[in-house]
């Protein structure tokens, strides 16, 4: 099992500082007017991005079994199922969504 | 970037299961995965109840009532109580109980900071006409944000249980996968803050 080696203290604070630096950019983001228009597909990247950093690096993912990545990749597909089926059920079969 | 081999303690020992891998941390992580669900299922619903056709007329909007640079502090304090949280289990694996205890009391302090941010929030949120009641939109943002508050106040009696059982000696370093497996549990409402900070705050 490759599941021996994780990162130094350092690494981990190093990931922290990037996490707090996306914060800071998406709250900068949400108060430039001009990007109003571009605002979900500048955030929704940096909310992946952090996402998968504290996935990845703080709950070990990247250096765990690949199991427990699937286990945990099953439930996020089937929220983003549930998610799908509910908006294209709302826009189908409503007329004031 | 670089590597180091980490004394990992039992937690990384050969486990003795048909798939070799830890049945407490298989089951914790299959848990994660169907609490994605749930919060799925949450966020999903507050999307559809927030929108402005589905809103009453009179009742507090989403942009009325949102205060955006207090939610990012708040974010902000939760998201760094993950980087405590996994310098605890760094220490616990290492064997530094003290140092351990510390950083388990530094992630506790920052989880109750931020549960009493969102009591204020909410308790502001009420004085302001939005209550579980008013509307849709209030009772799928106070479900969805409720629930998660939930789930940190539960992280938080778990992290102050693991500082007391090292306050009597039944948590050394062979016991380092009770901090990771809290530790997950810990990440895991932090991510979901991730989203819900995005998508329910920034977005609307």
């Amino acid at each position: 099992m490759a599941e021996h080696e994780h990162p130094s203290e350092l690494q981990y604070i190093k990931v922290g500082i990037v996490l707090a630096i996306i914060t800071i950019a998406e709250v900068a983001v949400f108060y430039v007017p001009p990007l109003a228009p571009l605002l979900t597909w500048l955030l929704i990247p940096m909310m992946v991005l952090k996402f998968a950093l504290v996935a990845l690096w703080f709950m070990h993912l990247r250096f765990d079994n690949k199991l427990f990545r699937r286990l945990f990749m099953t439930g996020i597909f089937f929220a983003l199922g549930v998610y799908t089926v509910v908006i294209v059920t709302l826009v189908t079969k409503t007329s004031n969504f | 970037m670089a590597t180091e081999a980490h004394a990992v303690g039992q937690a990384h020992e050969e486990h003795h299961t048909s798939t070799g891998l830890s049945n407490i941390k298989m089951a914790m992580w299959a848990f994660l995965g169907s609490e994605c669900l749930f919060f799925g299922a949450l966020i999903s619903t507050y999307l559809i109840y927030s929108r402005p056709s589905r809103i009453l007329p009179g009742t507090p909007m989403p942009s009325d009532i949102y205060d955006i640079p207090y939610t990012s502090v708040s974010s902000f304090v939760l998201l760094m109580s993950s980087v405590t949280m996994v310098l605890a289990l760094a220490a616990a694996q290492r064997g530094e109980i003290p140092k351990m205890r510390l950083w388990l009391l530094a992630t506790a302090t920052l989880g109750m900071t931020f549960i009493g941010g969102q009591i204020y929030e909410f308790t502001t949120f009420a004085h302001e006409g939005l209550k579980l009641s008013t509307s849709t939109f209030g009772t799928s943002f106070f479900v969805l944000t409720g629930f998660h508050g939930a789930h940190v106040t539960v992280g938080i009696l778990m992290l102050l249980s693991l500082v007391g059982l090292s306050h009597v000696g039944r948590l050394e370093q062979k016991d380092a996968y009770k901090v990771e497996m809290i530790g997950l549990y810990w990440h895991f409402v932090d991510i979901v803050w991730v989203v819900i900070f995005t998508v329910v705050y920034l977005m609307t």
